[in-house]
């Protein structure tokens, strides 16, 4: 098996089971965690998926089973060198407190044997990968960081060999919510430049299905319910245990994983330029049966709203409230549109130029277009 | 004549005294260190020997000093060598005990995620073990000190060096007034010692621990 991708994981009946305990913890687990892909392994705590991802690197040894890496039987090898090439993170960080923020990042490239200038390369690269800046960072300690800084230099530590693959438990849970999207989001497109493979353990469905490429829904002894894409997962569950655990709303979670980017979206709603005329305000005014109309500057970029009827008068321009971007969700647009009880909401592209306005009659259109996509119906009247 | 008149008479006396009695102590701490913290790293994370070490070295605390410097004079005759031995073995709980409790006090995610990167047992123990308790570990050698200092009178019973032969001096004079002298120079000495070892074991921690535990 010298053809397999670098970063190809494979368990093969793997079981973990300790003295005195009735049932393994792990019972006999297959599966094939591909190249390049986030793949998380989700459930109820005790669920096994905690045992699952430190039986790939051994932190706990398998009582039988193999584990493959990149096709080659890595059960036997020497752990330590073993986990060198497997990035691990965890949810408390474990970063060493008496150690600078560069030095705990340099602890595997050190490890490895690496020249100090390479390591120091590294470590301003990674800084700067999640988003701190070396100069700034460097020589700071743990502690005199906040908690999601801590969990970004945990992650660079995790990046520091450059590993193939890397190991989460849990790397955002103890973030407050505001911050965890941050970092998710952060971490997405990390991920989309580094395409390493990550084996990913949650407890949370919502963070699953925005994290992962592939989810495997774990019920307990390591017992796996289903693995396969979020959509697949949230549109056609295997069993009872797996809707039950995605619970209610599985529809409106669905959208969270269609991108505004990736869809179409109405773009006739009259817009005036910021710099144009009374006059020609007037008459987009008249062309029109919307209340508002849409104010584009120079370079097409939204400004606000202009109310119809006073379209004429100079400084009745209202402000815009937030425009969707490309990244953004159908869950986000439905969310915002219900937040602000707005009719009309403003897409722009990448560069913040105007899109369209999604209203929430083609917001429906384009929900049940997804749920069709999705090989489901869901119809509702 | 007055104490200070006293004093300026015996000073090198009193000089010799001191040295010797933080020589001693020294000797005491030290060997208790070289003992104790491998013991410490060896039983810390074991249930029984653990509480078989801290229960023995519980009981040559509670042993009197002045029976157990009387006791070593059989196997170790008079001088130096029972004096040690004895400072030795009181100076091991606060030494062992502080040791196990630093090292046990280790964030077990931190050791965790160490071992999740490829460190070596031995590396663990070195570079994240042992720093993170040092500090524990310092505090449980500067309580030693403080006890070996005052316990180290005690060795001039047994022949031993230091200031206690100027406080046994004072009570063989007991009755006149250089009694009380002597006895004041003794003591006083101890707690001028007390005072610098303290102000030493407290510069050490702070040149030896890291700022990221600290600041």
């Amino acid at each position: 098996m010298t053809d397999v991708a670098t970063g190809t994981i494979r368990l093969e009946k793997l079981t973990k089971s300790y003295d005195g305990h009735g049932k393994p913890a792990v019972d006999s687990l297959t599966m094939d965690i591909p190249a390049g892909e986030i793949v998380v392994l989700v459930g109820p705590s005790g669920c096994g998926k905690t045992t699952t991802m430190k039986l790939i690197n051994r932190l706990i040894e398998p009582t039988s089973g193999r584990i493959y890496l990149d096709g080659k039987d890595v059960t036997r090898e020497n752990p330590d060198l073993l986990r060198r090439r497997i990035g691990y993170s965890i949810q408390q960080t474990g970063l060493f407190p008496h150690r600078t923020v560069a030095d705990n990042i340099a602890t595997v490239p050190r490890m490895l044997g690496w020249s100090k200038d390479r390591t120091a390369a590294r470590v301003d690269e990674l800084l700067n990968l999640v988003g701190l800046d070396p100069d700034t960072y460097r020589r700071r300690f743990p502690k005199q960081l906040s908690g999601g800084q801590q969990q970004r230099v945990g992650v660079a530590r995790a990046l520091g060999g450059d590993p193939e693959v890397m190991l989460m438990d849990e790397p955002f849970g103890a973030i407050d919510p505001l911050n965890r999207e941050a970092l998710q989001n952060e971490f997405l497109r990390i991920q989309a430049e580094l395409k390493k493979t990550i084996v990913f353990v949650t407890h949370d469905i919502d963070e699953a299905v925005k994290m992962g490429d592939r989810i495997a829904i774990f019920s307990q002894n390591g017992r796996v319910e289903q693995y396969d894409t979020p959509e697949k997962i949230l549109s056609e569950p295997a069993n009872e245990f797996v809707s039950s655990f995605i619970g209610a709303g599985a529809a409106v979670r669905r959208l969270s994983l269609s991108r505004l980017a990736d869809v179409e979206v109405p773009d006739n709603w009259p817009t005036v330029g910021a710099d144009d005329s009374a006059d020609r305000r007037r008459v987009a005014a008249a062309g029109t049966d919307r209340d508002f109309l849409l104010v584009l500057d120079a370079d097409r970029r939204p400004v606000g709203w202009l109310p119809a009827a006073e379209a004429a008068e100079d400084g009745r321009t209202v402000p815009l409230l937030g425009a969707l971007g490309p990244g953004d969700t159908l869950y986000e647009a439905l969310d915002r549109m219900l937040t602000y009880s707005s009719t009309g909401h403003v897409v722009t592209d990448a560069e913040g130029r105007y899109r369209g306005v999604l209203e929430l009659d083609s917001l429906r259109t384009l929900i049940h277009a997804n749920n069709s996509a999705a090989g489901q119906s869901q119809e509702v009247s | 004549m007055g104490f200070y008149d006293f004093l300026s008479g015996n000073w090198p006396e009193v000089r010799d005294a001191t040295v010797d009695h933080a020589i001693l102590v020294l000797e005491g701490l030290g060997i208790a260190v070289a003992i104790g913290l491998p013991l410490a790293v060896l039983i810390y994370r074991t249930v029984l020997p653990r509480a078989v070490v801290l229960g023995i070295a519980g009981i040559f605390l509670t042993i009197p000093s002045y029976a157990l410097f009387g006791l070593l004079i059989t196997p170790l005759g008079l001088g130096n060598g029972p004096s040690i031995v004895a400072l030795t073995m009181y100076a091991f709980l606060p030494i062992i005990r502080n040791a196990v409790v630093g090292l046990r006090e280790v964030d077990p995610a931190v050791v965790e995620s160490a071992r999740g990167m490829g460190m070596s047992r031995a590396k663990i123990l070195l570079s994240v073990e042992l720093p993170l308790a040092w500090p524990v570990i310092v505090t449980g050698l500067r309580v030693a000190a403080q006890l070996l200092l005052g316990i180290a009178a005690i060795a001039a019973a047994v022949n031993g060096p230091g200031l206690g032969n100027l406080i046994l001096q004072g009570l063989d004079k007991a009755g006149t007034p250089f009694a009380i002298y002597l006895t004041i120079e003794g003591a006083a000495a101890i707690i001028a010692l007390a005072v610098l070892f303290d102000a030493a074991f407290a510069l050490l921690n702070r040149l030896t621990t890291s700022r990221g535990l600290s600041a």
